[in-house]
């Protein structure tokens, strides 16, 4: 049982000085979680702390790949608005 | 040391609401400076960002040091690696504090009118106190003329004032947007507060609340503090009002309302969902609707998180990490060069404001009569030093003064692209210098006349056309003394009987 930071990851350092085990580490080309010694914040606290400060949607997945900060929570732009807008910028 | 006479000095600054004329700006000069009292203006009289006057003169840096948020803005995005783009959040290369120090080295020896430092992102500072304070402990001692400043959010501004305090930090800007939870809800998505994500009106009120406290915290310690809000049309325009006389009635000094950018390739809350940002006269007649209430920035460029140079310049690609690596310094002949270029800059300006609160004749009972002409928007391309000295073909931004019977007032600045792209690109072909100039007359759009140190035969006839009249006839003079001369000659040709003519905005 461990989270994962992937691809999407800006290093923006929020989320490793919360981790109550000290297992996220700066690294290239992004953090990464020491699976070993990531809890996923049981009984620290309630909610994963990496997952709960990330800006990033879908850069912390857990052991299933499931995104813990899905696309448009975070931003609250509807995913299939940004779509839109991505396939209208790269068609100008 | 000297904390008793700043306190005094504070104290006198903001009397009782309603009281003095801290306020509404007494004395003959109309521009921001005029507006603040002595005491408050000493303190910022080489600060480019504080100081209308001392940002034709001097110029700041900013160290990217402080990546980390503990909020999120609907205007902002977190993926901030973008060379091209020119707005706050944004960095090119992310610093350590040693590497923060040594780059501000770098540029203080290149740079003698650098005056001040600070840190605001590409995150917010105070979510990363550690790489905040520890730049700041460095520059301190290897720079100890150079002034500290620090940009927040205010979230975690409370916990952090004293330490501020300590490190003599004179300055802090703290971004308010909002004083109603209910509108903070339209403009944060979440905070991060005490271990969780905190969303919707919730998340408003806890950082409303911190940013009150942190804000009379600072006041009370005898900090100035300078409020920024981002006027976003239909979302906090009209409560900025409001804003604007909570955060003077807590002690702010200064108040910056600065337009939204939203562009949907920034790919923010509001780019995306087509929110648009406010034209430059619904920010010049918000700003004008708060100047009652107090001092108002009106010179603000909205600068990257690793801007270099004058406002309104950016020379951070002279001094990436490699290039300052390279560099050898001469820290104490730099010193010295920067302390040579504040004198003189200084007496410079003291001369300049002594100029403009020469005495008068005037009758204290004036009869009431119909003003000689109307008010006229001027656009003038200037390199700095307050002197119209700037070609119009090289110009990225002009500044917007207004003219009338009571003098030139400072009115803000237009940003566009250059007229002129350089030897390769004259002769490109008429289509593109057309796109060009129509950019440019759009970003003009209200100004009369636009004065610059010389302009090409092209341009000219388009400018004219559009109703903007370009004018080199006043280079190398002071803005204010230049933009008066011109509205004078419009007066003596009848120009500005009619009110409404030539208001075309």
């Amino acid at each position: 049982m461990a989270l994962k930071i992937v691809a999407g990851c800006v290093n923006c350092w929020a989320c490793e000085p919360l981790c109550p085990n000290g297992a996220i580490h700066a690294g290239a080309p992004h953090f990464r979680i020491d699976a070993g010694n990531c809890g996923e914040c049981l009984g620290d606290f309630d909610e994963p702390q990496c997952a709960a400060i990330c800006p990033i949607e879908g850069a912390i997945v857990d052991a299933l790949g499931k995104a813990l900060n899905p696309p448009g929570s975070l931003t609250g732009i509807p995913p299939e608005r940004w779509e839109a807008t991505r396939a209208e910028i790269s068609a100008r | 040391m000297g904390l008793q006479t700043t306190d005094k000095a504070v104290a006198m600054a903001f009397p009782a609401a309603g009281g003095g004329c801290a306020a509404g700006g007494c004395g003959s000069s109309s521009t921001q400076m005029g507006a603040l009292p002595e005491a408050i203006r000493a303190r910022v009289a080489d600060h480019p960002c504080y100081s209308e006057d001392a940002h034709h003169y001097f110029a700041r840096m900013h160290a990217a040091v402080a990546p980390a948020c503990n909020i999120q803005c609907n205007y902002c995005n977190r993926k901030y690696d973008c060379a091209n783009e020119s707005r706050p959040g944004v960095v090119s290369e992310l610093l350590t504090p040693e590497q923060a120090v040594k780059k501000t080295l770098a540029v203080a020896a290149a740079i003698p009118q650098l005056s001040v430092l600070g840190i605001a992102g590409p995150g917010d500072p105070l979510a990363n106190p550690q790489r905040t304070f520890a730049t700041f402990r460095q520059l301190a001692e290897k720079a100890p003329d150079i002034k500290l400043c620090v940009s927040t959010n205010g979230l975690a501004l409370p916990e952090c004032v004293d330490e501020l305090a300590r490190h003599n930090i004179d300055h802090v800007t703290i971004t308010i947007n909002c004083v109603d939870p209910e509108i903070g809800a339209k403009i944060y998505p979440w905070i991060f507060w005490k271990n969780a994500r905190i969303r919707g009106r919730k998340a408003a009120e806890i950082l409303i609340a911190q940013q009150q406290k942190g804000l009379e915290m600072l006041v009370a310690r005898g900090i100035l503090v300078k409020v920024n809000s981002v006027m976003i049309p239909g979302v906090n325009d009209e409560h900025l009002k409001e804003v604007s006389r909570i955060v003077k009635a807590r002690g702010a000094f200064l108040h910056n309302v600065m337009p939204l950018i939203a562009e949907a390739e920034h790919g923010t809350f509001f780019g995306v969902m087509g929110q648009r940002s406010p034209t430059a006269d619904e920010v010049k007649r918000l700003q004008d609707a708060c100047e009652g209430d107090m001092a108002m920035m009106r010179h603000c460029r909205q600068c990257r998180a690793d801007a270099v140079g004058l406002l309104g310049e950016d020379r951070g690609a002279e001094f990436t990490l490699e290039k300052v690596e390279a560099m050898e310094i001469d820290h104490e002949a730099a010193l010295a060069r920067r302390q040579a270029f504040r004198e003189k800059a200084l007496a410079e300006l003291q001369a300049k404001r002594a100029a403009l609160h020469t005495p008068q004749v005037v009758a204290f009972h004036r009869p009431a009569r119909k003003p000689l002409g109307r008010a006229v928007l001027m656009a003038v391309a200037s390199k700095g030093a307050g002197v119209v000295n700037e070609h119009f073909g090289y110009a990225r931004e002009f500044l917007v003064y207004e003219a009338s019977e009571s003098g030139a007032r400072f009115i803000g600045h237009r940003k566009t692209d250059k007229y002129c792209g350089g030897s390769e690109t004259c002769g490109d072909g008429e289509e593109l210098a057309d796109r060009r100039i129509d950019r440019i007359i759009g970003a003009l759009r209200g100004c009369e006349a636009v004065l610059c140190a010389r302009i090409g035969f092209e341009p000219w006839g388009k400018l004219e056309d559009a109703g903007i009249r370009p004018n080199a006839e006043h280079a190398m003079e002071p803005i204010e003394t230049a933009v008066m001369a011109v509205w004078h000659e419009m007066l003596e040709a009848g120009k500005l009987a009619s009110p409404s003519a030539g208001m075309r905005a």
